[in-house]
């Protein structure tokens, strides 16, 4: 399926446990997720990102911790793989006070401003104009920081995400704009909704360089990555980077994972290459991990995920007199002067 | 721009242009291409720039050559200006400004002529500004670009040539705070924006039939001096509220709403409204002028609540 055959995977174990580590932790928080959708614990829409972990931990794992990211609503992944704290993040999904949004964004709208993580945006290519301004920004200051956008491959149907890279590719922002394509959006295939299908291609209008690569495969969403954020970096060149991915659930929490717009066989096709299985057996074959050490991770993250639920079960709900604060804030710029320029 | 090198200025024609209203010249000059920044025509996308440059600390003044375009924008400022600060739990304040003229100029026909106030009011999270005065504009500009919110800023398109005294040197006028811009004491014009014009040349008129009226130009529909309004409708005990937008859902509506709320028993006539008739904006100079909210229209309305 990729375009771009891997060439260089790392033998650094370290590294390669990180890259495990991080991809372990959101399959094991996503699925106590999706348990506590189903028990009533997690309301509204909550759409999982099981399938695609190596996008998140590969692409993420390049970043500076001064860079920014930005995503869709799809973003438990992205949020945990930048470090956010799952307690906060489970005790968002639960509606509590201890939430990253002090619960008033649910699962759509992750945020956390010290680590640069822009948030989780609800409207689907909307968030897209939003990476170009903080480019523009980091360019404006002459920063050498890079903003990342996560996106589905279904954004690049709307007007947002032409307008935001048109205006990339004439200024030359660094912005790596990363689509990944889980090839449906919600239940309408790729090929049922864009006129071409290989994606990147789309950066030829903007003039923006483009490349593709295996979104199943972390060395290689890595190595893709690597080259967009130098880019970025030290040329102020935009890029649009399509990573080929599949989501192994459904769009979200209320549809069935197969049998309408997809059949059960393409699943189990595209289950055959489950990224953590991939960086597993690559791990074995290097004989960096044996089946006991990948016990003990495993059980570690299980640990994890359910430390998370324990938190946000016991977090209270918001009180009340939150609801109408964070409305506005009452300051002016004097007052916000010196913060910012102590940033 | 001076004061603080985080503002900036974009949108269509802003720079090399000069300004489409000129409102922009001479800053390209003075401050250069990155903070006079001349787009595509991409409403959508600069309206969206603004808001991530703002996420991370700048301070964006983003222009729309008119409102009628703004609204190509609209998801931008309702779901990611407005929500940002909401959704984050408080971590994400947007300062920016989205201004741009508002409302019909003459005989712009029906997709040109259009008053934006009562959507954008509409919406928590935002400020709406509303200046009728060449002094207000100045004072309320200012003030809206030092706030730490999003802030519409409508600019009344007719207004634009309008002369008026202004002072050189800096001074504020709070957001949110009405003038009352003429005393009286038989009833009550309650306006704001281009209309407050209007509402002086009806009480020029008004005056030389010895009806004495108030003149209550809210500046700010959102948020709203409901304050200024009670202490007006409480001496004169009438009121008419003249606006430029539409009848249904208006700005008008939610004046008439606090004045039955909070003003019930001081009320010696029910409340009427001026407002563009409800239909849209035709060409004809005939029919552009009958769908207008005027002076004489005002003046009747006047009148009529007065029972005179």
């Amino acid at each position: 399926m990729a375009k771009k055959k891997t060439e260089s995977k790392s033998s650094d174990a370290e590294l390669n446990l990180t890259l495990l580590r991080s991809m372990l932790l959101q399959r094991r928080f996503e699925e106590r997720c999706a348990e506590a959708y189903a028990l009533g614990k997690i309301g509204g829409f909550c759409h999982l990102y099981i399938g695609q972990e190596a996008v998140s931990t590969g692409s993420l794992s390049v970043l500076r911790s001064d860079d920014y990211v930005i995503t869709t609503y799809r973003d438990h992944g992205q949020a945990l793989a930048r470090g956010m704290n799952p307690r906060n993040i489970m005790a968002e999904l639960f509606g509590r006070i201890d939430g990253v949004a002090r619960g008033k964004g649910g699962s759509m709208h992750m945020f956390d401003k010290s680590l640069n993580f822009l948030g989780g945006h609800g409207i689907v290519g909307a968030h897209v104009p939003l990476a170009t301004g903080v480019g523009f920004a980091i360019k404006y200051r002459g920063g050498d920081q890079v903003c990342v956008c996560f996106m589905g491959e279904s954004v690049v149907n709307t007007g947002a995400f032409h307008e935001a890279l048109n205006m990339a590719g004439l200024w030359k922002l660094p912005v790596v704009y990363v689509i990944e394509n889980n090839r449906y959006g919600m239940g309408t295939a790729l090929e049922r909704a864009s006129a071409i299908h290989d994606i990147y291609e789309r950066g030829a209008s903007y003039n923006i360089p483009r490349a593709v690569c295996d979104g199943q495969d972390v060395f290689a969403v890595r190595e893709s990555m690597q080259e967009a954020v130098d880019r970025a970096r030290t040329e102020s060149e935009p890029t649009l980077l399509e990573v080929r991915t599949y989501r192994f659930m459904g769009h979200s929490m209320s549809d069935a994972v197969s049998g309408t717009y997809r059949t059960k066989a393409e699943l189990d096709e595209y289950m055959k290459r489950d990224p953590i299985v991939l960086l597993r057996m690559h791990m074995h074959e290097q004989g960096e991990m044996t089946d006991d050490d990948l016990h003990k991770l495993d059980e570690e993250m299980k640990a994890v995920a359910q430390d998370a639920w324990d938190f946000a079960d016991k977090s209270p709900e918001p009180p009340l007199e939150a609801l109408y604060e964070d409305v506005l804030v009452d300051t002016t710029s004097d007052a916000t002067a010196e913060a910012v320029a102590a940033d | 721009m001076l004061r603080d090198d985080r503002v900036f200025l974009m949108g269509e024609e802003v720079a090399v242009y000069q300004g489409a209203y000129k409102v922009s010249k001479g800053l390209l000059q003075e401050f250069g291409e990155m903070r006079v920044v001349d787009t595509p025509i991409t409403e959508l996308g600069f309206a969206g720039v603004g808001v991530g440059a703002a996420m991370v600390g700048l301070r964006p003044i983003i222009e729309f050559m008119t409102w009628n375009f703004g609204v190509l924008a609209l998801d931008q400022v309702l779901n990611s200006a407005a929500k940002l600060l909401y959704m984050s739990g408080g971590q994400f304040n947007i300062p920016i400004v989205f201004r741009g003229p508002n409302g019909a100029a003459l005989q712009l026909s029906a997709q040109h002529s259009q008053a934006f106030e009562s959507w954008l009011a509409h919406i928590p999270g935002l400020k709406v500004v509303t200046p009728g005065t060449p002094y207000d504009a100045k004072g309320l500009l200012k003030s809206a670009i030092r706030d730490d919110n999003p802030v519409c800023f409508l600019e009344g398109e007719m207004l634009y040539n309008l002369k008026g005294e202004v002072p050189e040197e800096e001074y504020l006028i709070p957001i949110g705070q009405a003038e009352l811009k003429r005393e009286g004491d038989h009833c009550s014009i309650i306006t704001y924006g281009k209309m407050a014009l209007v509402a002086m040349q009806a009480a020029d008129q008004m005056a030389k039939d010895g009806v004495r009226v108030d003149v209550v130009d809210l500046r700010t529909v959102r948020p709203m001096d409901v304050e200024a309004i009670k202490t007006s409708v409480m001496k004169t005990n009438r009121a008419v509220v003249l606006e430029e937008g539409w009848e249904i859902a208006g700005i008008g509506a939610q004046v008439v709403d606090f004045i039955q709320r909070e003003c019930f028993d001081s009320l010696d006539a029910p409340v009427l409204r001026v407002h563009q008739a409800d239909v849209p904006m035709p060409y004809a100079k005939n029919l552009e002028r009958a769908a207008k909210p005027d002076a004489a229209k005002t003046i009747a309305a006047v009148r009529k609540v007065m029972y005179v």
